[in-house]
């Protein structure tokens, strides 16, 4: 396959991976209301689990060789698991106890990767680590991972898409808009936010077991917390609120952290690309500035009513 | 059918509920009068698990309802509407009501998948009610509008609303009166007239006197956080007690 190709393969399969978190995000942030700004941990969480369970421990590392569908549903379930950890303490209090409570667990899922090596392969990382339907559509360079991340990424979508149209759906959205009037007509806010948080959570699992599948190999470096600042980022500029929005803001925000990290490549001198991740960040930074002030609710964001149209009587019947 | 007792609720120093107790008769429409700053929003509040008491019970029927969460105490049949409307706004009207709907299969996230269809004949069972509910408070123009773009009166109704779409035993109003148009006023308080003689029993804080003698007896009177007097609305009209509350004297 051409560079060109083979280079767009890699640049979607990312941006599809990267869309999953975004979409979880959604869930949280757009329809519920809560204030995650630990995505990068849950993302981590995904991916050492699903290389923990997958890797085959003929490679002299901590594995269990499990198949992969199993790793990748393991990801998930690991990745619940946290956010319940994070959801139980924190989400009966105010807002912001979620916000340190998250952006503390993702220091400390990266803390414990760097220093437990019996569990994580410590700062050399995990290797080896199992890709589905690896060697399917023999020699086309990945273009089969590609098409299996595109059905993840079809599935996490359509199955959000139904639970947030649905009349749990709505609920979320009421506590979102206002907890207290959402209390006193009947609604545990507790459990519908702990829901939508542990659900967010598992397409952010997802998300990280993908991406570990993908790069074949992890480290703590991978889990910095530009993840999830990217990921905020991906979901305002789309329009938070719309899972639509979600997914073409990751294609855009990758689209641009990418050509802008090629344009420093190419055009910088040496002793400014090293700073091309921080260039990167302004880059983003100004964007998501411009979409704030000119179109706050991003480029697909909060049209739509909470619920369907068809769920609702036409203007005659009202 | 609602029952106070000693019941306190203090922020700091300040007590704003002072060990007040009575009763609301089933079937009755009990006014709640008294200056402002006087307790009333902080007894609704307290009342319907916004707050924890600091002292006292609460009784709806026979259940202790006091220490409860709010969500339970609407599970028991006690809805509140709040003094300063607080509509779900990014939601429109139709949406405001049927989210309020209690008993909801779909609201089980799981039930997307595995009781679609029950799901789906009870949202039209549910929108059919909430179709019912917006006919009967004129809200049936601004059906498909978000609450947000409803005007201070018209958000009072999506209050009240919200309240009708269960069954409540009891309902609580917070000055549903207040920065409303006297003709939307008038149709409100025949609402609540029409909703009475239904059997819902109401407790309702009201600052436009003529509203309160109109429609409620008794009338409780609070100032200070204590209950001042109890007693049908000429007497309370009467009281020089009451008068000397609203201009500031001190109760005896
Ligand atoms: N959350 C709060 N924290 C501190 N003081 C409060 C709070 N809520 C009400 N208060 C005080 O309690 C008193 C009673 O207030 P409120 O119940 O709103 O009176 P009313 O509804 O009768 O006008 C007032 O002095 C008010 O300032
Ligand atoms: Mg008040």
């Amino acid at each position: 396959m051409s560079g060109v190709l083979s280079y767009l393969v890699f640049f979607l399969t990312t941006a599809a991976i990267y869309s999953i978190a975004s979409l979880g995000l959604n869930l949280q942030w757009g329809r519920t209301g809560l204030f995650n700004i630990g995505v990068s941990g849950f993302f981590a969480v995904g991916a050492y689990a699903y290389a923990i369970l997958t890797i085959s421990p003929l490679t002299g590392q901590p594995g269990l060789g499990w198949p992969v569908l199993a790793g990748l549903l393991g990801a998930m379930v690991a990745a619940g698991l946290f956010a319940l950890l994070v959801g139980i303490p924190t989400l009966r209090l105010r807002d912001d106890y979620l916000a340190i409570a998250t952006i503390g667990i993702a220091i400390t899922v990266q803390l414990i990767a760097t220093n437990e090596p019996e569990l994580t392969g410590g700062t050399n990382g995990l290797f080896a680590i199992p890709q589905p339907v690896a060697g399917w559509l023999h020699g086309s360079g990945g273009v089969a991972f590609l098409i299996l991340v595109l059905i993840c990424v079809a599935l996490v979508y359509l199955a959000l898409e139904r639970m947030i149209h649905s009349p749990w759906g709505r609920v979320l959205v009421a506590i979102r808009e206002d907890e207290t009037a959402a209390s006193s007509l009947g609604k545990s806010a507790f459990s519908f936010r702990l829901q939508s948080l542990v659900i967010g959570s598992m397409a952010m699992g997802l998300s990280g077991a993908l991406y570990a599948a993908f790069i074949k190999f992890i480290s703590p470096q991978d889990f910095l917390p530009i993840f999830t600042f990217q990921v905020w980022a991906m979901l305002i500029l789309g329009g938070s609120g719309s899972s639509a929005g979600a997914l073409l803001g990751s294609l855009v925000v990758w689209a641009i952290w990418t050509l802008s990290g090629g344009l420093i490549q190419a055009a910088l001198p040496a002793k400014l690309q090293v700073d091309s991740g921080a260039i990167q960040i302004i880059l983003i930074g100004l964007l998501l500035m411009l979409v704030i002030l000119f179109r706050p609710s991003g480029l697909l964001g909060r049209k739509r009513p909470a619920v369907h149209r068809s769920t609702v009587p036409s203007k005659e019947q009202a | 059918m609602l029952e106070v007792r000693h019941l306190v609720k203090h922020f700091g120093g300040l007590y704003a509920v002072d060990d007040v107790s009575f009763t609301v008769k089933t079937g009755t429409i009990t006014g709640l009068i008294g200056p402002n700053g006087a307790g009333k929003t902080t007894l609704f509040h307290t009342i319907a698990g916004g707050y924890r008491p600091d002292r006292g019970e609460v009784f709806l029927g026979p259940k202790r309802i006091s220490g409860l969460p709010p969500h339970r105490i609407f599970q028991l049949g006690l809805v509140r509407t709040f003094q300063i409307p607080k509509p779900f706004r990014e939601m429109t009207v139709l949406e405001n009501l049927m989210v309020a709907a209690p008993g909801q299969l779909g609201e089980r996230f799981w039930s997307a998948w595995v009781a679609g269809r029950r799901v789906r004949r009870q949202e039209r069972e549910i929108r059919e009610r909430a179709v019912q509910v917006m006919e009967f408070l004129n809200l049936g123009r601004v059906a498909q509008e978000l609450a947000k773009n409803l005007s201070g009166g018209q958000q009072k109704l999506v209050e009240i609303g919200r309240a009708l779409m269960s069954d409540p035993q009891c309902i609580l109003l917070d000055e549903p009166g207040a920065g409303v148009n006297p003709s939307l006023l008038v149709e409100i308080v025949d609402r609540i007239a029409e909703l009475n003689s239904r059997g819902i029993t109401f407790l309702l804080i009201e600052h436009n006197m003529d509203v309160v003698m109109n429609l409620c007896d008794p009338v409780l009177v609070m100032a200070q956080g204590r209950l001042l007097l109890e007693g049908p609305p000429d007497l309370v009209r009467s009281d020089s007690r009451v008068l000397d509350a609203y201009l500031g004297g001190t109760p005896a």
